[in-house]
């Protein structure tokens, strides 16, 4: 189980995308788990043939449990030796040893269509609405085991809630989400999870921002700076800019906004990274962590990886597919654990400062506001410009309040130069 | 009186018939440009008493009777709007437009784009439509969703007291041609309405009755209808949301899409026939709209698809009725107990 | 105005002056369709064109009849008529090449010439379709008092149609200002008139519905211009509409091209020798108002009309794509 975020210790995995035997490469969705931030896509990062699953679909289970074991490219494949995993399903369940391909893949290509999963089998010929099957998804119920009660039986979202409901009240009331954290894993009868429901979903939500923003209190020494500004070069360089891409492909500020905090934090490393065990411990890459509100409250900061080195379109698709994916409740697990920094922008909201918590273990928050227009001395001239206040909240304990002073001056120069992004 | 009564607006007793005849003289006063012309509007007071005593009041010239040549006078109502003046050409049924067909679609609504934008075509064409009266095959169809396939022309559909007295200034105000379907069973409808109603909007459907569960999407005839049977669904515990489209054309498309997206189920009411229809436009609609948050598969209560028979039991046979809307949309939200 | 009967040396100069314009208008009406012809060849112009060549005469002379304030209403086969009426020239071969410039901004074409600016209602493509604008179009003028009238042609092939019936009857009916000018080319298409009517005399078709109705030499300039006058004199003063019949002949085919068999070569001989450019030349040489000296400088002058017709087509621009659904609807939300 791949670690999903500060405050995210367990999941439960609701859906095995690929089957022993399948062939799998780095990148690809082999899992959806069910966190308290929603259904998360579990992705490999190493190419190989998934061997045998370690861990099957309705189990809840510690962050770095063992999900599945994956025979990597010119390795030969072992016989299915399991690692202890706090949750012991029946072992005869587990044993797809005949079906594994003794040499590697081609020689026993698992091609027979009966080798699905029994519930996507079954989705195929489910009859089941759109809205359905999108609640469906969202709940984690499988559609396969709903009774439908629609126009010929069709599955209505009714159903799918009321399967939901069913699963809840039978099964004992789930732990709080947020456990204090234990290093060894709790041994937990063997059960399966009932998918959340919208409702509990929120307030798994809610105590674990609540968690992780009393510990940021609690444990992390905020010091807080403010700059203002001003913006008209880099519109004008986007208005100009725009004026050449078609609609879709259109630049907005944020992105704009995301990439000179990226390039900046290069010159700034000690604003990028972890505080773990005592000590400051610099980020793998400059993984840009997006604060995104959701509809119904809560939020959550999905990140755009190697922000520093995405052009601005990719930053825009980065963008858009990341508020697509969170508002549908699906994210990476990747994208929720990787965040290096956090940035925060309300000026939507019409809000001109916002000073941040620091999401733990990141070290820096950087906040921005609406673009507003004020009056503005320059070269002992004064005229209006569009203004937006940015601001950094840092931990002292790993920078001082003169490197985040430079950081925002250095962060203001790069966009007196929006060409340079 | 109190203070109180006084503040409150002034509503009379009236008739869908008595709504629309005061639209028209109300139009005649306002503006001298418009005339009313068409089979026996004059004399006989008209087909359906609508514009009686309007010939006593504004003479011969302004209550124009025509000779029976829809073609014809359809025509020179376009011509006529051509010229500068705001005819309102009165047709007695929309089975009779469709001897004015090639004038409506060959003119009325192509010369204004065909012309570069030179010519438009202030013009308002009022016609009977629907069934329910025993009239038979030549005089009850509901034909209005054909006049909605064609691009250049506006298609109104009155359902309401209000509508039947505000809709006609704003189809004369507009710069091009309306054609607007009055269900011949509204005429007798009474009501009240305010003594000093006037115009409204003809871009946006209106929501009836607001609900949750499901859409009925309607218009004109059966608007009555489907109000009746969101009183029966309601009872049994269902609370459909009522759409008044108004205008089949164009239709107001956020307005359908909005109300399916709360809802998640439609079932579309429409005197016309199921195939090729305007419910199945609205259906398409909802399809390209909003999809993802149908709950059910769209249904349809249109008229059976065979010419209107006279008999009674027949006729009540071949229409949408409550009975019909109420088990459809029962269906469609599923047992629920 | 008055029809030319006689002649008095005050009016010489400008009957000699007008009799020269009208065999101009016809001329020009000829080449520009040449031309036409010859552009369609070459792939610049497509769609339906017919051609108004052996049919000059009614529209240069019809025409003269009409104040600027008239209204228009004509048919598919209507060049000549938009040329006569003032509809410029460049305008019109804009329009046939599709080009924004062009009276209809290029959305018509040949069938569909529309122009506010002369009150020239198309380019009707529906035979019949146009005969109740025109009755409208009269009405508007009735009811609002002003004297003006409506002339709308149309082919012998709508008198077949309900709406030639319904429009007769009802602008009689109505005593409004409508001037029918029948053009009768024989052939509906490729239907002899005896093939489609049973009684094929068009004036008494008029005449039973108690309007005024003559027939006319339509190959013959002077002859359609008198009839037109009197007619339009008729209307004016207010006795409801008049009907004439143009005797004529087109003499190529229905549109562009056809294998013409429902008429003889002989027969289009024989029409070609009653040509009424041919006949106006030889009258006008007669009476020494045309000589080739004189001939040639309005052929000149017509050719070079022509050329900066097909230049002004050619340096057209093509209306945005973006555009194709303005003016389905009016872009002013009130009238």
């Amino acid at each position: 189980m791949p670690s999903l975020g500060a405050d995210i210790e367990t999941g439960t995995l609701v859906q095995w995308l690929v089957k022993p035997g399948d062939r799998i490469n780095r990148g690809d969705i082999i899992a959806v788990v069910e966190t308290e931030k929603g259904a998360i896509e579990i992705e490999v990062f190493q190419s190989g043939t998934v061997q045998s699953f370690a861990v099957q679909e309705g189990d809840k289970v510690p962050v770095g449990a063992t999900l599945a074991l994956i025979a990597t490219d010119g390795e030969t494949p072992a016989p299915p030796v399991r690692e202890p995993v706090p949750v012991v399903p029946a072992p005869s369940s587990l044993r797809p040893a005949a079906a594994l391909p003794t040499a590697p893949a081609p020689a026993a290509p698992p091609a027979a269509p009966a080798a699905k999963p029994a519930s996507a089998a079954a989705t195929a010929h489910l009859r089941i609405s759109p809205l359905a099957m999108r609640v469906a998804l969202e709940l984690g119920i499988d559609p396969a085991t709903v009774k439908g009660t629609g126009p010929g039986g069709a599955i209505t979202r009714f159903d799918v809630e009321a399967a939901a409901k069913g699963k809840a009240a039978a099964a004992p009331p789930p732990p709080p989400p947020i456990a204090t954290p234990s290093p060894t894993p709790t041994p937990a009868a063997k059960e399966i999870r009932p998918a959340m429901m919208a409702a509990d979903k929120q307030a798994a939500m809610r105590r674990a921002i609540a968690a992780a923003m009393a510990r940021s209190k609690r444990e992390i020494p905020h010091y807080y700076l403010g700059t203002q500004i001003d913006m008209s070069r880099a519109i004008a360089w986007l208005r100009e800019e725009n004026l050449r891409r078609s609609i879709n492909d259109r630049l907005l500020y944020s992105a704009m906004l995301l990439k000179s905090v990226a390039l900046t934090l290069r010159e700034f490393p000690e604003l990028n990274g972890f505080w773990v065990d005592g000590a400051f411990k610099p980020g793998d890459g400059i993984h840009v962590g997006v604060a995104i509100s959701l509809r119904l409250g809560g939020l959550v900061a999905p990140a755009i990886h190697d922000a520093d080195k995405k052009s601005l379109s990719e930053i825009m698709v980065s963008l858009r597919g990341l508020v697509k994916r969170v508002r549908a409740g699906v994210l990476r697990s990747s994208e929720i654990a990787d965040a290096t920094i956090t940035v925060t922008s309300l000026g939507e909201q019409g809000i001109e400062s916002v000073f941040g918590v620091i999401y733990p273990p990141q070290v820096a928050l950087v906040g921005f506001g609406k673009i507003v227009e004020r009056p503005w001395a320059e070269g002992g001239m004064i005229g209006a410009r569009p203004i937006i206040m940015a601001s950094l909240s840092g931990d002292h304990r790993a920078s001082d309040g003169h490197r985040g002073g430079l950081f925002l001056a250095a962060l203001d120069r790069l966009l007196q130069n929006p060409e340079k992004l | 009186m109190s203070a109180q009564e006084q503040t409150r607006p002034q509503t009379i007793h009236t008739t869908y018939r008595e709504a629309m005849r005061e639209a028209i003289r109300d139009a005649l006063i306002r503006d001298p440009r418009v005339f009313l012309m068409g089979e026996d509007v004059g004399r006989y007071g008209g087909c359906f008493a609508v514009s009686k005593g309007l010939l006593e009041e504004f003479g011969p010239e302004r209550i124009r009777d025509t000779p029976l040549s829809e073609s014809a006078f359809v025509g020179a109502g376009i011509g006529a709007a051509m010229g500068g003046m705001r005819p309102i050409v009165e047709i007695m049924t929309v089975n009779f437009s469709l001897l004015a067909l090639d004038q409506i679609v060959n003119n009325a609504a192509t010369i204004l784009h065909m012309s570069g934008g030179q010519f438009n075509i202030p013009l308002v064409i009022r016609m009977t439509t629907g069934a329910g009266r025993q009239l038979a095959a030549q005089h009850s169809h509901s034909l209005e969703g054909w006049y909605a396939h064609i691009p250049g022309i506006k298609v109104l559909a009155p359902a309401t007291l209000e509508d039947a007295r505000g809709m006609l200034w704003t189809a004369l105000e507009d710069p091009d041609p309306v054609l607007i379907f009055e269900h011949g069973s509204l005429y007798n409808m009474e009501g009240e309405l305010a003594a000093d109603a006037g115009a409204v909007d003809i871009e946006h459907a209106a929501i009836r009755r607001p609900g949750s569960d499901l859409s009925l999407i309607t218009y004109g005839g059966t608007l009555g209808k489907a109000m009746q049977a969101a009183l029966e669904l309601a009872a049994a515990g269902i609370d459909a949301e009522v759409l008044d489209l108004r205008t089949l054309r164009p239709l107001d498309n956020d307005a359908i899409v909005d109300s399916v997206t709360r809802t998640h189920r439609a079932v579309i009411i429409d005197e016309g026939w199921r195939s090729g229809s305007i419910s199945a436009e609205i259906s398409a609609r909802i399809m390209e709209g909003t999809f993802y948050e149908l709950d059910a598969p769209v249904q349809r209560v249109c008229s059976a698809e065979a010419p209107m028979p006279y008999p009674k039991h027949l006729e009540e046979a071949a229409l949408p009725q409550v009975s019909v809307i109420v088990e459809t949309a029962r269906a469609l939200v599923g047992k629920r107990d | 105005m008055t029809a030319i009967t006689s002649i008095t040396a005050a009016q010489a100069q400008p009957q000699r002056e007008h009799a020269l314009d009208l065999f101009r208008q016809m001329v020009l009406i000829r080449r520009f369709e040449e031309k036409c012809a010859e552009l369609y060849r070459a792939g610049k112009i497509h769609g339906f064109v017919h051609l108004y060549i052996g049919e000059e005469a009614i529209a240069a002379g019809a025409m003269q009849a009409l104040a600027p304030d008239d209204a228009v209403v004509a048919t598919y086969r209507e060049h000549g008529h938009a040329l006569v009426r003032g509809v410029p020239a460049p305008a019109v071969m804009a329009e046939l090449y599709g080009k924004q410039e062009g009276c209809s901004r290029g959305r018509g074409g040949s069938m569909h010439l529309f122009d506010a600016a002369t009150r020239f209602y198309g380019g009707n493509a529906i035979v019949g379709g146009g005969l109740p604008l025109a009755v409208g179009l009269a009405l508007a003028d009735r009811l609002a008092r002003r004297p003006r009238v409506t002339a709308c042609f149309f082919g012998e092939g709508a008198v077949a149609e309900g709406e030639f019936h319904e429009c007769l009857n009802l602008s009689a009916l109505w005593k409004l200002p409508v001037l029918f000018f029948c053009e009768n080319n024989l052939y509906a298409m490729g239907t002899a008139l005896g093939r489609s009517e049973s009684e094929t005399d068009l004036c008494l078709k008029a005449s039973s519905y108690e309007i005024p109705a003559w027939p006319v030499d339509g190959m013959d300039v002077e002859a359609c211009e008198d009839a037109a006058r009197r007619a339009a004199a008729e209307v004016r003063g207010g006795g409801g509409p008049v009907f004439l019949e143009f005797r004529t002949y087109r003499f190529r085919a229905h549109s562009m091209f056809d294998p013409q068999l429902y008429r003889t070569k002989q027969e289009i001989d024989e029409w070609k020798k009653r040509d009424p450019i041919l006949i106006y030349d030889g009258r006008l040489r007669e009476s020494g108002l045309l000589d080739d000296d004189r001939l040639k400088r309005i052929e000149d002058g017509v050719a070079a009309e022509v050329q900066k017709a097909v230049d002004f087509a050619e340096a057209g621009t093509w209306e945005p794509v973006e555009d194709l659904t303005r003016f389905v609807y009016s872009e002013r939300t009130r009238t």
